[in-house]
């Protein structure tokens, strides 16, 4: 049945069968692979050759093929970066996602006015640069002066430690959310959009309350993009750097100089001067991101197949 | 639709046949003009890194009396982002600036990397005679020289007089009294500190370190003697432990705005700096200018006077330079200059490395205004003729930074006391060291 479709969709113009192979594909394609291999492939080929050598400052260059990465495996500090960002995302990802979901649904439902300016206004922080951000919440948390703790001594009462042990980590997933809950929203909103109509007038036809018409069939057919966002929250959360690398001097006892894998490759490389080591440690993070990413299409995707 | 693309791709004869011969007709004249600019006199660029508020007055000078030399100031960010940007411009073989500020410090870190040029051979022996000799052989090995000393960091006690006479405070000469002080301060007024014990200051920590006879590192060559937990760090540890428990200093972290803002409203009643200290506060403490004195360090035993060096940066040229001659030049002037070096004192509050400054009585009494008119370079040529010799750096001292601070600030967050924080130091310092390849002793 199915080979009898694509027949019938053959387009009719092809009259001759040309030999020379089609030219104008990869003519399109060319810019974006010349860049790609350009600036990931040569890199990546140039950090992992990187990563197979050591350089000492007596004793210069050497070859240890696998020796950087048998040591990254067996190193405390990386894997304590690694558990504390899977502390991190469990507070931030579902957090975000769900307020973004929140939020989508909301102005996707029409009973709010000034939507527009209610999109610009939850994305605009999205448009704040990253570094800005960080030394903006750096000073709000301020356990001095910042305005936190002024409000609570105006309140008389005690002012929580968010730049402390026990609070910081919320903290700086309160940063994250707040930059990036407006920019999933419009991903959400966007396939919100693409539910067509008629499926609201048939649920309510149907006789389905609004809160049933959006669990039982607006989540479900947006299913996919909150799939893939959630994925790239995983990945991006794992990669963690910005905003604990600048809060690092206000908070000092704890932001330390392996907090996250990528506050460790960084020191690695540019304070401790070990770069090989850095491009071992990376790649293992980059290895660590792949497979969490993989586990995580392969929960999400145990649906049975029709 | 093929058709309509066959025709593009054939087409442009015409078109490509132009944009090749326009391409060699500009590039001719280009040629030509190179020949030409070689005759004439050849402005050398010059770019220097430096964090020092205000350099751009000297480098402004320089360039005024150098016609044929431009030197470019650029600020990329105040210690530690500065030497991870030259390292990083260093592996990466460009973008180097060809002259730098650089901390004596850091000195051994870039020479053990090969990166500092020697400026020995363009004429920098010449000035050996006018620098303080610490400063010189801090610079220099034998005729080779790295840098050209630019200020040093002798410490002392800078604190708020009005804090302290509204409490009845006074300065204290002996680490005894400032303890007691501090405990008293403490009690009758929360909120108000003697001073701040930062968990985040590595290189002045080792400044009070150095002062109590800490010696660390002993460098030879590839060998290295270790003994960062040795019984004098720990001993002094104890004392600001013990001041820390009883919550008589401050330990909120150092170099950002609360802490600056502590110092301009009084809650830190003195900071334990170094003569250049004030250049950096006066950009930020703006209400507390003319409330500032400065008196000696405190002295471990009654009757001796010994103190430490915190800091002090050079003029540092670097091996990639394509002019090593004019960054000699450069380095000399702006070390040296008459009017110039005069400047870092008068209005950057830089302590002076040359000796003709030093011995200059009235420069030496100049009143300032943020130390309420105090004369207060006396103070500190007391201090910086009292400084304790014989203290080493480390050739890792960035790495050793790094370290440091993350275990003290351990330690302040609860995590032990400071004497174990320096054990674990020495055995993170070691390990590092060993793996670099150099011969440990301990």
């Amino acid at each position: 049945m199915a080979s009898v479709a694509m027949e019938a969709a053959k387009p009719v113009a092809r009259r001759h069968g040309s030999p020379v192979p089609r030219l104008a594909p990869y003519l399109f394609l060319a810019p974006f692979l010349i860049l790609f291999l350009l600036f990931l492939i040569v890199p990546l080929g140039y950090a992992f050759n990187l990563s197979l050598w050591r350089q000492t400052m007596v004793g210069g260059l050497k070859f240890i093929g696998a020796g950087n990465y048998t040591k990254a495996f067996a190193d405390p500090k990386f894997w304590d970066g690694v558990l504390l960002l899977l502390r991190y995302g469990l507070i931030q990802i579902p957090v975000m996602l769900g307020g973004a979901l929140l939020l989508a649904l909301l102005l996707d439902s029409g009973t709010v006015w000034a939507k527009s300016l209610f999109r610009l206004g939850l994305f605009l922080p999205y448009a704040v640069p990253t570094v800005i951000a960080a030394l903006i919440w750096g000073y709000l948390y301020g356990p001095n002066f910042g305005p936190v703790t002024q409000i609570f001594q105006y309140l008389g009462l005690t002012p929580p430690n968010l730049l402390g042990q026990q609070l910081l980590l919320p903290a700086l997933a309160n940063i994250a959310i707040w930059e990036h809950m407006g920019y999933f929203m419009i991903i959400y909103y966007a396939a919100l959009q693409a539910i067509p109509e008629e499926m609201e007038e048939a649920a309510v036809v149907g006789g389905a309350k609004a809160w049933q018409y959006v669990i039982y069939v607006k989540l479900p057919l947006i299913r996919g993009t909150i799939l893939v966002t959630a994925t790239f929250a995983i990945i991006g959360t794992l990669q963690l750097f910005v905003e604990p690398y600048l809060i690092q001097n206000l908070a000092p006892g704890v932001i330390n100089q392996n907090y996250t894998p990528n506050i460790y490759a960084f020191n690695l490389a540019f304070v401790n001067i070990d770069y090989s080591y850095s491009a071992a440690i990376s790649f293992v993070l980059g290895g660590v991101v792949a497979v969490i990413s993989y586990l995580f299409m392969l929960v999400s995707n145990r649906r049975p197949r029709a | 639709m093929t058709e309509k693309l066959d025709h593009l791709i054939g087409a442009p004869f015409g078109r490509r046949a132009f944009l090749k011969g326009a391409a060699a007709a500009t590039a001719l004249p280009a040629l030509g003009a190179m020949g030409g600019r070689a005759a004439a006199q050849d402005v050398v660029n010059l770019t220097f890194w430096a964090w020092t508020p205000n350099t751009q007055k000297q480098v402004d000078m320089f360039n005024a009396s150098h016609p044929n030399i431009k030197v470019t100031l650029e600020n990329v960010g105040q210690g530690g982002d500065h030497y991870t940007k030259l390292r990083n411009a260093l592996q990466a073989g460009s973008g180097v600036p060809d002259i730098a500020q650089m901390e004596f410090q850091n000195i051994p870190s870039f020479r053990a990397i090969d990166a500092l040029l020697d400026i020995g051979p363009y004429g920098a022996n010449d000035f050996k005679s006018q620098f303080v000799d610490w400063t010189w052989g801090s610079v220099s090995e034998g005729d080779a020289v790295y840098a050209m000393p630019w200020d040093s960091g002798p410490m002392g006690l800078l604190y708020r007089a009005d804090v302290y006479e509204a409490n009845g405070i006074e300065a204290a000469t002996t680490w005894a009294q400032f303890g007691e002080a501090a405990k008293k301060l403490a009690t009758d007024k929360p909120g108000t500190y003697l001073t701040n014990f930062a968990p985040n200051d590595a290189n002045w920590l080792g400044g009070l370190l150095w002062q109590a006879g800490w010696r660390p590192f002993q460098v030879n060559g590839t060998e290295i003697a270790i003994n960062i937990n040795s019984d004098i760090a720990k001993s002094t540890l104890a004392y600001w432990q013990d001041l820390i428990d009883a919550k008589a200093v401050n330990t909120m972290p150092a170099w950002n705005n609360e802490w600056f803002t502590a110092f301009d409203n009084g809650s830190h009643a003195t900071w334990v700096a170094a003569a250049w200290s004030p250049v950096l506060l006066t950009n930020v403490v703006k209400g507390s200018v003319g409330k500032w004195k400065a008196s000696d360090l405190p002295q471990w035993k009654d009757g001796e006077f010994i103190t430490s060096n915190w800091g002090g940066s050079t003029f540092a040229g670097f091996k990639p330079t394509q002019h090593p001659q004019e960054v000699a030049t450069f380095a000399a002037f702006m070390a040296t200059d008459p009017v110039g070096s005069k400047m870092w004192n008068t209005e950057q509050y830089l302590f002076p490395v040359l000796k003709g400054l030093l011995e200059d009585k009235a420069l030496m009494g100049t009143p300032y205004e943020f130390y309420g008119g105090q004369a207060v370079n006396e103070v500190f040529v007391k201090s910086a003729s009292a400084v304790a010799p014989g203290f080493q750096f480390s050739p890792f001292h960035s790495f050793y930074e790094g370290q440091q601070n993350d275990f003290v600030a351990a330690a302040l967050a609860g995590q032990g006391t400071l004497s174990d924080a320096f054990d674990k130091l020495q055995e993170a310092v070691v390990t590092y060291a060993n793996e670099q390849g150099y011969t440990v002793k301990t």
